[in-house]
């Protein structure tokens, strides 16, 4: 590749990534099926750096991309392609996440959360995720339609619940819900967020305090306790580590909450067969993941050094890679008609959670609050409908994760 | 069929105990724990499907 995108030469004429939905909200960019055809490692312009990057269509590409451990997630690496404004200067001073690290920082980081999210827990968690949508849904028969799913349900859930697993007061969850609406709010200033995000940080900076002096059962205190075991990490390694999970576990999951809604009620004969038998529910909502893929462009790359792709084409060191998952997700050489949304589809393999060393660790906690969410509103609410045409619904069209601002449903 | 796993490897997806619940379960460091060694026929698909879902190849299927 060549330095084209610093002297802005051709970068006029190169897609800009990552591309939007407008198009078809509910689908991955239908771009990506041209392109999957015509030039599957395509070379484009990553919006956040303007540095040029291959984008990759194929399931067997990005497979392989992300399951390469030569393929890097540093950030401080000059050729990532960031998905969020970092100037350049900065890139040594700033406390990245561990997602965006490589082995052994990676791993040592990595070891310190996954005890929190084995299968035993979260099997412990489901009764208190069954009693907060329970609740929830309570809250909105009372109050009787028409509302907003994701102020009443998409939103609340994901985060009371880590607000309990993190350990902190529940009278706190307003500093969680601020953080997931101001984060995901349509008309959030710059200024919003970024406040939003230095008032989280100074809570789990204190929280993690007192959670070392005064420990409790729960997950901060856990983990603040290993602390003196791990010599390469500190107390803002901690919060670093807190930080992450509250970004990638509360958002993440309400939009799939949000947006799964409106999926189902456009399939109206699916989602009654799922009513009808909820062995049906758990493949369901793999389908869902791959068919929403709402963290499409979360899966980038960068070389450490020359890769060939199944198509013979070649990436090489210092190139960054967008390893596109949703256009992996849609390629029909792996999901036959990947358009359509079919929960009878074995979804198995999808790219959803990511694939290789940074593959999601939240997979299963997020699996049960969705299916304890879909399993219990579509049951409790038999006659739920969407309020709006969904084709009119406001989408998350620019954020790092798809999303609904919201979803206005009646019954 | 034999199955090994490298708990090394491992970064504990939770993939394999999704797939095939009966076969493999995590330990409490969140790394897999391999429950049965030799699975039956009947667990046979399940297993095939975790091993193939690994992220990072931690599962080693011996179908001699
Ligand atoms: C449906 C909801 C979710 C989706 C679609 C999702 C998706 C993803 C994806 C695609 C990545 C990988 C990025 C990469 O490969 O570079 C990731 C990483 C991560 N996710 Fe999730 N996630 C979800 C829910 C959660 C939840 C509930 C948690 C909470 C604990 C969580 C915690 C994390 C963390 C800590 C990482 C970084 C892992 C690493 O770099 O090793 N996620 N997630
Ligand atoms: S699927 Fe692989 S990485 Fe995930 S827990 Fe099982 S062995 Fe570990």
């Amino acid at each position: 590749m060549t330095e084209n995108a610093e002297t802005g030469s051709t970068t006029g004429s190169l897609p800009v990534f990552p591309l939007d939905r407008r198009k078809c909200p509910l689908s991955v960019p239908q771009e990506y099926e041209a392109m999957r055809a015509d030039e599957p490692v395509a070379e484009v312009v990553n919006r956040m750096t303007g540095k040029q990057a291959w984008a990759l269509t194929r399931y067997a590409d990005v497979r392989q991309v992300l399951g390469d451990p030569s393929m890097s997630s540093n950030a401080r690496n000059p050729g990532y392609p960031h998905q969020f404004q970092v100037p350049e200067e900065m890139l040594p001073y700033i406390a990245f996440p561990f997602a965006a690290m490589d082995p052994p920082e990676h791993t040592v980081r990595r070891r310190m959360v996954i005890p929190e999210f084995t299968a035993k827990r979260i099997a412990d968690l489901k009764p208190r995720t069954q009693a907060i949508v329970d609740a929830r849904i309570d809250a909105m028969l009372a109050k009787g339609g028409p509302v907003d799913l994701v102020a009443e349900l998409a939103v609340p859930v994901p985060s009371l619940q880590f607000c309990e697993l993190l350990g902190a007061d529940t009278e706190h969850i307003s500093y969680f819900r601020n953080y997931a609406e101001t984060t995901t709010g349509r008309d959030s200033s710059m200024e919003a967020v970024a406040g939003a995000i230095a008032e989280m940080d100074e809570f789990l900076d204190e929280l993690i305090t007192e959670k070392t002096r005064n420990p409790g059962e729960d997950l901060l205190s856990r983990i603040a306790a290993k602390l003196p075991e791990e010599p390469t990490l500190g107390h803002d390694d901690l919060v670093a580590i807190a930080r992450l999970l509250v970004i990638a576990g509360s958002d993440t999951t309400a939009n799939v909450i949000s947006l799964g809604t409106a999926v189902f009620l456009e399939h109206p004969e699916q989602l009654d067969e799922v009513r009808r038998d909820p062995s049906l529910l758990p493949g369901a909502i793999e389908e869902l993941l791959r068919f929403l893929s709402i963290l499409d462009s979360a899966t980038v790359r960068v070389a450490t050094k020359d890769i060939e792709l199944s198509g013979g084409e070649t990436v090489r060191e210092g190139e960054g890679v967008l390893a596109l998952n949703g256009a992996a997700n849609w390629d029909p050489a792996r999901y036959p008609d990947p358009h359509r949304f079919d929960i009878h589809r074995d979804a198995e393999g999808h790219m959803a959670f990511s694939y290789g060393n940074h593959m999601c660790p939240g997979a299963n906690l997020a699996r049960m609050q969705l299916e304890v969410v879909f399993g219990t509103l579509f049951t409790r609410i038999p006659g739920l409908r969407l309020a709006a045409p969904a084709d009119e619904l406001p989408y998350m069209f620019d954020a790092h994760a798809y999303g609904l601002h919201e979803l206005p449903v009646t019954w | 069929m034999r199955i090994s796993v490298d708990r090394e490897a491992c970064v504990g997806s939770g993939n394999c105990v999704f797939f095939a619940q009966g076969v493999f379960d995590q330990h409490p460091d969140g790394r897999v724990l391999l429950l049965v060694g030799e699975p039956d026929e009947g667990l046979r698909a399940a297993t095939l499907t975790a091993a193939a879902n690994c992220p990072v190849q931690a599962i080693s299927v011996n179908d001699a």
